[in-house]
């Protein structure tokens, strides 16, 4: 923490760095901001952050009460706004217990990586624009550099260790297991939230948040701001429900299923340390919102009317705080909403949407996204039409990949109608031991006991006579 | 029967409701309207539809401590002994309600009603009379088994506590309240009644005699108080 805090001054006394000359360095300008302001910004981060993690249990609750037509906690504080307060002294009054199996550094260890690390990628994110804090002129941003987004997966990467180690150092197997899901979870939705974000990247040609905030706030007719969340839509759908198999909510919260795994990895927490795992949960979902809004949703900038009144009055200095906050916490609205309406998936079909639907799709994505940025950039020639003539290219492979993709799924769906067709009747003794029919299916009636005698024509006078075949007898019934 | 269109077996509820000519959009079994395009795009995301406009739905939740809502009529609730309408007491200790209850959860020990101290007409009075509410599944049959209407049940259903012991209620909590015109037992009965005239209804409040006899009777209890 304490490195990333100096880092501004390291950006500003290597002004003349090679590597950072170059067009993908921060728009932020931390010249200004000697290092007791960042610490004093630091603080608010930090306090920002609490205040936010407080509020949204209480939120989250009331919400998913309302949405169950129940008005949710409503005794503590008015509207029940310090039933998170209430529900943090009982942990904290808890006791503290430890398994003997546990292996102790790491049980030790392990709540205060996903604690903390919840806090780093925070340190990026910016909040605002450019203010006057205490006679210096400073962003609302702790820090930023050039590869910030990369910081953020990194840092997430680290925190992921937090889970592994809980699960395994607990000594016991349910958590085992929720931390070998935690791992596999992650591993898997971090490359295609990766490969989402890689488009934002070629948009706005950084990864510095400032920067990418900045090219978001370019209009383009009417004063609409040109966020990514439309040119980026497939990225941000990408982004949004990668974003929830990242921070474990529902419907992907596998790694501490409650009805297959106790508790998953924290089964074995308990008072303080199990507080520090809740706490770096949400502050996750704070941290995955907030890059969302960052990098589609125009950050920090004001929504569309608004950025556009008494000459962006509205679009400036501690604004931008309010924005980015109504826009972070409209995603954790939508958070809610998800945990409030969707049943946990089973883990076959979550690893089947992360590898098999979400990561090819990202991937061609990515590199349709890569041709229209080369074609604008005129890497396939002068003028207008190399766009256009880019993206009907692109429009026939679409076209193209959707037919390929029915054919082949009503192919399969033809193979699994086949194989799963009923036969119209079956032997139940046919492996050797009776089997009752599956729905549709008629049993051939096995013969039992006496075999019908055959017919002896016993009579050689008038026997024809009486049994007429030709006129059947008349069904009943 | 899911064969409707079979003539042999006519569902007289569909011939009933269903006209003969149905619209186009109309489903011929269940009279209910097929999903339109939008309803059927939809379709899979529906569930959040429900979530969200019920958060904008009245919220169902009683606020029990602050708001109560009234019970059943007939809802078994705490019992009460009751009372004549002179106040002397209709518990006359014969334990039908503790042999008829199947979770023993009622104690009576009967006393005599002796002439300078009558609690009930008749013979007898229940001296202790208990009831284990930790026991007690409140099923009524002591009610159905008291001869004299002595043991009813109220609508009082607030019978929590963190300990057990006040959950065995006794008889001075269990007596019904003194009414406006009773008189506080001990007492002798109305003059002129018996036993059978009380249980007859015959008696309607307390008499002159006995409002005497009560206020000589404190006033004796006084003295010797202050004596």
């Amino acid at each position: 923490m304490s490195l990333l805090t100096a880092y501004p001054d390291l950006v500003a006394a290597l002004p003349a760095g090679p590597v950072l000359l170059t067009a993908d360095e921060p728009v932020a300008d931390f010249s200004d901001t000697p290092v007791w302001l960042s610490l004093v910004k630091a603080l608010f981060l930090f306090v920002y952050v609490m205040l936010s993690m407080v509020i949204v249990i209480w939120f989250e609750r009331r919400v998913i009460g309302r949405m169950q037509q129940r008005p949710g906690p409503n005794r503590f504080g008015p509207l029940g706004i310090l039933q998170t307060l209430a529900d943090g002294i009982k942990l904290f009054l808890k006791e503290d217990i430890r398994p003997r199996n546990a292996d102790v550094v790491m049980y030790f260890a392990a709540p205060l990586i996903v604690a903390s690390m919840a806090f780093v990628s925070f340190a990026i994110i910016p909040l605002g624009g450019p203010v006057n804090m205490f006679g210096h002129t400073t962003p609302l941003q702790l820090t930023d550099t050039p590869v910030a987004v990369l910081l953020v997966l990194a840092v997430a990467g680290v925190g992921a260790y937090g889970f592994v180690l809980a699960g395994w150092s607990s000594g016991s197997t349910y958590p085992l297991l929720g931390g070998l899901r935690s791992t596999a979870q992650v591993i898997s939705y971090e490359i295609a939230m990766g490969l989402s974000l890689v488009a934002v990247f070629l948009f706005a040609g950084s990864m510095s948040t400032s920067q990418i905030v900045e090219a978001q706030s370019q209009t383009w007719f009417l004063g609409i701001p040109s966020w990514y969340v439309i040119p980026l839509f497939f990225s941000f759908v990408v982004y949004v429900v990668t974003m929830v198999g990242e921070t474990n909510r529902l419907p992907f919260d596998l790694a501490e299923g409650e009805g297959e795994l106790g508790g998953g990895f924290h089964t074995e927490y308990s008072s303080m340390k199990f507080a520090m795992f809740f706490l770096g949960e949400y502050i996750n979902m704070f941290t995955v919102s907030a890059l969302a809004t960052t990098l589609f949703l125009g950050g920090w900038h004001a929504p569309w009317p608004l950025n556009t009144l008494f000459d962006g009055f509205f679009d400036q200095g501690w604004w931008g705080l309010l924005w980015f906050t109504l826009k972070m916490w409209l995603f954790i609205w939508f958070f809610v909403w998800l945990r409030g309406s969707l049943p946990r998936v089973r883990y076959d079909q979550f690893m089947k949407l992360g590898w098999k639907i979400l990561i090819p799709l990202s991937l061609a994505w990515v590199v349709a996204v890569m041709m229209i940025r080369a074609a604008q950039e005129g890497y396939f020639g002068e003028g207008r039409w190399s766009v256009v003539a880019t993206l009907v290219i692109i429009g026939v492979f679409v076209l193209l990949g959707i037919f390929l993709w029915d054919r082949a799924a009503q192919r399969a769906l033809a193979e699994r109608e086949a194989q799963q067709a009923v036969p119209p009747e079956v032997d139940p003794f046919a492996q050797g031991f009776p089997v009752p029919p599956l729905p549709g299916q008629k049993l051939i009636e096995p013969r039992t006991g006496i075999e019908a005698a055959r017919p002896v024509p016993a009579s050689t006078t008038s026997g024809a006579a009486d049994t007429d075949q030709t006129t059947p007898e008349e069904r009943r019934g | 029967m899911a064969d409707q269109t079979d003539p042999t077996t006519p569902s007289r509820r569909e011939s009933a409701d269903a006209p003969a000519t149905g619209g186009p959009r109309t489903d011929p079994r269940g009279g209910k309207k097929e999903p339109g395009i939008v309803e059927q795009m939809f379709a899979p995301v529906a569930g959040f539809g429900v979530t969200f406009a019920t958060m904008f739905r009245k919220v169902a939740t009683t606020e029990y401590p602050e708001v109560k809502r009234p019970t059943a009529r007939r809802f078994h609730g705490r019992h009460q002994l009751n009372r004549y309408p002179d106040g002397l007491e209709k518990c006359i200790g014969c334990e039908l309600c503790a042999w008829a209850c199947p979770a023993d959860a009622i104690y009576v020990e009967a006393a005599d009603n002796i002439p300078g101290a009558r609690y009930s007409p008749g013979e007898r009075y229940g001296r202790v009379y208990q009831i284990n509410y930790l026991r007690c599944i409140f099923c009524g049959l002591c009610i159905e088994a008291c001869p004299t209407r002595a043991l009813t049940m109220t609508n009082e259903f607030e019978l929590a506590d963190s300990a057990r012991a006040p959950l065995i209620y006794e008889r001075h909590q269990l007596l019904a309240p003194l009414g406006p015109d009773m008189v506080a037992p001990p007492f002798p009965m109305a003059e002129g009644m018996s036993e059978r005239d009380y249980y007859r209804g015959q008696v309607t409040g307390p008499t002159q005699e006995q409002k005497d006899y009560v206020a000589q009777r404190d006033a004796r209890t006084a003295e010797e108080g202050t004596a």
